[in-house]
């Protein structure tokens, strides 16, 4: 983006300024359109989730706001902001009113180096990925603050049991990551996608049965550190009232819900781009602009599944327990992380270049996975008899 | 905890999951049960509701004989009816004859003892208002000559339809679900 900046300030929109100036222009820009695109991703996914959730479950889910309910966030996000911003007496200011724009810039940071396309990324930091993973971790020290400042005790609870979760569940996450380095050689987001290739068996998900392991290990982690069902202990409804938010009201905690929401593409993305080949698209033409647009489109699609898939878990699987949250992270999957990098290590000695007969076995594996899926959502439908429809948004 | 009971736990977490996943993608395709009161349905509830059903009250005007026999059914008054005979032609003038929806407990005793079947109640039930004044449905605009029966069967073109109707309603609360009695 330097480069971009630069070449304004030579010639372009900005010429004649000084170059700082130029500069905060620049990034200013760019943080708006960010910032907006957000806002947008955050308050869709909202809705959408509401709409799978509500399938899941034999309802309709918001329908009345917009053609089928599409500006629903929007008018939740007005009905928010107009409402009063109450402060307990009890609470300590300060850092009540700080803690969400703490957790909203660490998830605004990690959008830096999210990539959109070929070239289309704020910053392609040579430590990408380390970059992102420590930079959300600022996220739990919002919600840490946010529990501890509220001066409640289901508030304390869940701001505790964020940081503890977070604190484990970044280890598993991390050496998934490793994994994936391993092969590539580098943390930078694009270096790690111009290293994998557009077809599935050039994925680093099918690149060897370490990186598959590794992938599902990333998501559950990932899933774990953005408090996602079934790991949202934080602010678990069903005990603690609303956790960590269960004090803020108004515009304070709809910025706990778009980093909630947001964090849901953040996670796409990040899966997107270690295992899932990133924007790669075969070079179907010679118009760089019609393969950017088809980069770009590639790389929402699969990250958008990605969320998708998180909803549906979210619908699907219930609460764990404290307890059983952190021996799923401490017994198995940080063990199995381990054994897998240490695998994936020797794999990497015996197979320098990979090997294309495990890729493609991989990949039918994955395939068959896939179908035997699909075979049995089409027993139990058979079993069950219900009235279908293929319509899905009636 | 022994490596088998590791990996069977491994195992069975990854299958439960696996399987609880399909039956939730399952319900991606099947129809949803909500229905979309008021406005998004495909037939209005009241078209779907028993011709018995209790809803709001109502009353034909043309065939009420004015015999106050549902005044004093009602248990909590909220019918009222003014009428008197008159001397000169011997026929009953109804002047009043008000509903207070408002009060009604959908009981039913007033339509039961109706010799005509005139007052009674209809698959109606969207009565919510914003003043009780305007729960009190006032039937007698101006004041008329009672229904009186003839000898023999109704003549009245107008009339018979409504009537035939009363009385259908009359049979239906005598002897409930008697196929004979409908029709």
């Amino acid at each position: 983006m330097q480069q971009f900046a630069d070449s304004l300030l030579a010639d372009g929109f900005l010429a004649g300024l000084p170059t700082p100036v130029g500069y905060v222009l620049v990034v200013a820009f760019f943080a708006f359109v960010l910032l907006n695109f957000i806002m947008l991703i955050a308050g869709v996914t909202s809705w959408l989730e509401r709409r799978v959730w509500a399938r899941i479950q034999s309802r309709v889910g918001p329908n009345r706001v917009g053609p089928q309910g599409v500006v629903q966030w929007l008018a939740d996000g007005i009905k928010n902001i107009l409402k009063e911003d109450i402060i307990p007496e009890a609470a300590d200011k300060p850092l009540f009113k700080g803690a969400p724009y703490l957790a909203m810039i660490g998830f605004f940071g990690a959008w830096v180096c999210v990539p959109f396309g070929d070239g289309l990324i704020i910053a392609d930091l040579n430590v990408g990925v380390l970059y992102i993973t420590a930079v959300t971790g600022l996220v739990v020290v919002g919600i840490l603050m946010a529990g501890w400042s509220s001066n409640n005790k289901w508030a304390l609870l869940g701001g505790i049991r964020s940081a503890a979760q977070i604190v484990s569940y970044e280890i598993p996450a991390a050496i998934a990551i490793n994994t994936v380095i391993l092969l590539t050689g580098t943390l930078s987001m694009q270096g790690i996608i111009q290293a994998q290739g557009w077809a599935p068996w050039n994925w680093f998900l099918f690149d060897n049965p370490f990186t598959f392991v590794a992938f599902f290990l990333f998501f559950v982690a990932l899933l774990a550190e953005g408090n996602r069902t079934p790991f949202d202990l934080p602010e678990a409804e069903s005990e603690l009232v609303a956790g960590a938010f269960t004090e803020y009201s108004g515009l304070r905690s709809l910025l706990f819900f778009l980093v909630e929401w947001g964090n849901l593409y953040i996670i796409g993305a990040l899966c997107t781009t270690l295992f899932l080949g990133g924007w790669q698209v075969p070079a179907f033409t010679e118009n760089a602009f019609l393969l950017g647009v088809a980069q770009v489109l590639t790389f929402f699609l699969k990250s958008y599944f990605l969320v998708f898939v998180t909803m549906w878990i979210r619908a699907t699987l219930p609460r764990v327990r404290v307890d059983q949250l952190m021996s799923l992270c401490w017994k198995y999957l940080v063990p199995i992380s381990f054994v897998n990098l240490l695998g994936a290590m020797l794999w990497v000695v015996a197979f320098p270049h990979g090997s294309i007969v495990m890729r493609v076995a991989m990949f039918l594996f994955g395939l068959a996975i896939v179908l035997y899926f699909f075979s049995r959502v089409a027993s139990h439908l058979r079993r069950a008899r219900p009235e279908m429809t293929w319509n899905p948004i009636s | 905890m022994g490596l088998g009971n590791y990996v069977r736990n491994i195992r069975e977490t990854l299958g439960t999951i696996f399987e609880g996943m399909a039956i939730t993608a399952s319900h991606f395709v099947r129809k949803p049960y909500t229905i979309q009161y008021p406005d998004r349905m495909e037939i209005r509830v009241q078209d779907a509701l028993p011709f018995r059903y209790r809803g709001l009250l109502d009353v034909d005007l043309e065939i009420c004989t004015g015999c106050l026999a549902c005044e004093r059914a009602c248990p909590i008054d909220c019918i009222v009816i003014d009428a008197e005979k008159d001397k000169t032609t011997k026929e009953m003038i109804l002047k009043r004859f008000d509903i207070d929806l408002a009060k009604c407990m959908f009981c039913g005793l007033c339509s039961e003892p109706c010799p005509t079947g005139s007052i009674h109640h209809t698959p109606e039930f969207e009565g919510a208002d914003f003043s009780l004044e305007s729960l009190v449905r006032r039937y007698v605009k101006a004041p008329l000559v009672a229904y009186k029966p003839p000898k023999g069967p109704e003549t009245d073109p107008d009339v018979a339809p409504i009537l035939a109707r009363g009385l259908r309603y009359l049979d239906e609360f005598a002897s409930p679900g008697d196929p004979k009695a409908r029709e």
